[in-house]
């Protein structure tokens, strides 16, 4: 299992979710991509389009005293 | 549950509509849509492999056409274009901002496999060969084949 790290806390709709989505399709089953989200529009939607593509959101944790989220996903 | 499905007719070669298209698209693809581009009449600029200016086609109208239309270096804005600068300046305050540049979203687009198909009909108007377009044109089709392609899914036509 590898553990792929992706900051898109600089980016804009849409290159947050294009981002996430071309980090996830490079994971093998059982990888795991850890994305750092800003609040808002992309913590609400990132997960949740991930998740309605199969694939599992392991946790959603804040960090950097909670100005940010650090998303764990996984490819089942 | 069937895949969602969002098919764009791109229409207007403006710079700004093009940013919408492609926007919408990666979006869309990111998110699990599959997402079919039809590209027809001024839309075909964006997707000409020589991205300048080149006299495209058989004959006269069509060549003075094609050069005078340009590639996708040479869309206009549709408002306030002041002959070719904006789209530059606009390109400029969009990475200053950090917001994906159009070049940027095509080539996600391409990354995200959105398929890319071009009008027929058009191309004979305007002398345009399949090879005169980007490679990722998978197919050059009409309406009854975009019809098929999109049947269950959203439809847009910018």
């Amino acid at each position: 299992m590898s553990v792929t790290k992706l900051d898109i806390t600089a980016e804009h709709c849409p290159m947050t979710f294009v981002k996430t989505k071309l980090a996830l399709e490079k994971l093998a089953s059982g990888d795991r991509l850890e994305v750092l989200i800003s609040p808002g529009e992309p913590l609400e939607n990132v997960p949740k389009a991930a998740k309605e593509q199969g694939y599992l959101v392991l946790a959603i944790e804040p960090v950097d005293g909670a100005i940010h989220h650090r998303v764990v996903i996984e490819k089942p | 549950m069937a895949q969602k499905k969002l098919s764009i007719v791109s229409f207007s070669g403006d710079f700004d509509r093009v940013i919408a298209v492609f926007t919408l698209a990666t979006g869309a693809a990111a998110t699990g849509y599959e997402v079919n581009l039809f590209f027809t009449f001024w839309g075909l600029n964006a997707i000409k492999l020589k991205q300048g200016r080149t006299a495209l086609g058989k004959g006269f109208l069509a060549r003075f056409f094609n050069l005078l239309l340009g590639g996708f270096r040479k869309l206009p804005l549709s408002r306030l274009n002041f002959f070719g600068a904006s789209p530059k300046l606009m390109t400029h305050m969009m990475k200053k901002n950090k917001v994906a540049t159009l070049a940027e979203l095509v080539e996600a687009a391409k990354q995200l496999k959105v398929n890319f198909y071009a009008c027929e009909m058009a191309m004979v108007i305007l002398g345009i060969g399949k090879s005169d377009l980007i490679p990722e044109v998978k197919e050059v089709l009409g309406v009854s084949k975009f019809l098929e392609n999109s049947e269950g899914g959203q439809v847009l036509f910018i």
